[in-house]
């Protein structure tokens, strides 16, 4: 697996705010570098994807753990 | 100006009278395609709020300016955040909708369809998120209720609001499309209520029931309304149809205003396409066709009259229902054995939940129930949502 540069717990939040959350801590990366995000919403895991896509940024794996979905995303 | 919020009953009232309402629904493009709220009045765009992080400005010119806008999203957070966003932007008429899609495909609306000569009446619940309609049969301080949602608290306050005792609870077969509540309402009344399912569906039920049998009619308060079960196989085996009072038939899952039944949803097309021609070509043919049909479902708001209730005559249906004037039968079993519409969302899961050996919690429940309801075979090139 890929180092990530950033993990981003994002567990326990609600809609909108894990994609809020990763906007902005994948702002502060620079490109090429990978973040780890944790979620535990059930609309976020299905978004994440959509989003990572939307802003051009992969999705480089995705993991389930229990109730919590984790994401490997690198800047684009 | 703030951010106004519009509960999901506010917007059952626009959709069923028509109004005219503009809706940005926020939810990602894959879920809107697959699901969104409809209506005569109702201009739906699509833009998922991950792509208004930024602010909203690209969308600005999209949006009416002169008229409510309502946001919408599947659980009524990110709507609210991009509704403040819009109106920061200017926007002086933002509602954002309460629960979002999950408290729209959990509300019902009942619509009162007939009153009884001799007292009693008739009601309708109209899940509108969902396509999905239940029935409230009402005489003399008694109630009947047929395909209970799993949301057993509607009839149960309504029934309580009327001083009513529920007594009967049908199932007109074991659903594959959202998680019937007709056990769980059964359980919360007590003694005093009794639960019924066609027993061929039931076979594999781990819960006890009364069988739902031709034959057996039930009557409901001392104004004697009649209650009369019909076997009527083809969407499962058990399928059974009601006529109520003589007036009214309640076709469950085998015949709706605009289309018919799909036979596949237990896995069983081609064996059971022979009953649902029975039932439809012969059974329902031999009956008068002055009887008013209540579906236990809708595709289209095309289905729904102005009252927000959604019925017509049999004969009606054997003029103008594309699905009854397939004269020819290997037509027929192509016809809805063919190139079928997708299955609802989890529907093997909500069978094995309806039978009871599958006890998911709320949140499972919700997650399951995703989506329309897809139980139709709709003729020709008519889309399912």
């Amino acid at each position: 697996m890929m180092e990530a540069a950033k993990v981003l717990d994002a567990k326990g939040l609600a809609c909108p705010m894990p994609v809020v959350r990763t906007k902005k801590a994948m702002d502060e990366l620079h490109s090429g570098e990978v973040l780890e995000v944790h979620v535990t919403d059930k609309g976020a895991m299905n978004d994440m994807p959509a989003w990572a896509k939307a802003s051009g940024h992969e999705l480089i794996e995705q993991t389930e753990d229990g109730a919590v979905q984790k994401f490997w995303i690198k800047k684009n | 100006m703030s951010l106004k919020r519009m509960t999901s009953q506010e917007l059952a009232h626009k959709v069923i009278n028509g109004d005219r309402l503009f809706i940005l629904d926020v939810r990602n493009t894959d879920e809107f395609d697959h699901w969104r709220i409809e209506g005569k009045g109702i201009e739906i765009i699509n833009e998922p709020y991950f792509n208004l992080l930024e602010g909203v400005d690209h969308l600005a010119k999209s949006l009416p300016k002169d008229e409510p806008i309502l946001t919408v999203c599947a659980k009524g957070g990110s709507s609210e955040f991009i509704g403040e966003q819009l109106v920061d932007a200017g926007f002086e008429q933002i509602y954002s909708l309460e629960g979002g899609m999950k408290a729209w495909s959990e509300h019902l609306e009942p619509v009162k369809i007939a009153s009884f000569d001799h007292g009693g009446a008739l009601y309708q619940f109209v899940r509108l998120g969902k396509g999905c309609l239940s029935y409230m049969l009402v005489s003399d301080g008694q109630a009947a209720v047929i395909d209970a949602t799993r949301m057993i608290d509607v009839y149960q306050d309504f029934a309580k609001k009327r001083s009513l005792t529920i007594k009967y609870i049908f199932d007109t077969h074991l659903h594959a499309d959202h998680i019937s509540g007709g056990r769980a309402l059964a359980e919360a009344i007590g003694a005093s209520a009794t639960y019924y399912l066609p027993p061929k569906d039931a076979e594999e039920v781990t819960y006890s029931y009364e069988p739902l049998v031709e034959g057996h009619n039930v009557v409901v308060g001392q104004s004697k309304i009649n209650v009369q079960p019909i076997y009527s196989p083809g969407h499962t085996i058990g399928s059974t149809s009601f006529v109520i009072d003589d007036k009214y038939l309640l076709t469950g899952d085998i015949l709706f205003v605009e289309s018919i039944g799909r036979p596949d949803l237990a896995g069983k097309a081609e064996a059971w396409v022979a009953d649902l021609r029975e039932t439809l070509y012969n059974t329902y043919q031999q009956l008068s066709k002055e009887l008013i049909v209540c579906p236990a479902h809708f595709s289209h708001m095309s289905e729904m009259d102005g009252t927000g209730a959604v019925k017509a005559t049999l004969g009606e249906l054997f003029k103008k229902n594309e699905g009854l004037q397939v004269h020819d039968e290997e037509t027929f079993r192509k016809m809805v054995t063919e190139n079928l519409p997708p299955q609802p969302n989890a529907y093997m899961d909500i069978r094995q939940v309806n039978m009871g050996k599958h006890k998911p919690n709320i949140e499972q429940q919700r997650e399951m129930e995703m989506g329309p309801n897809r139980c139709a075979v709709h003729y020709k090139l008519r889309r399912m949502e």
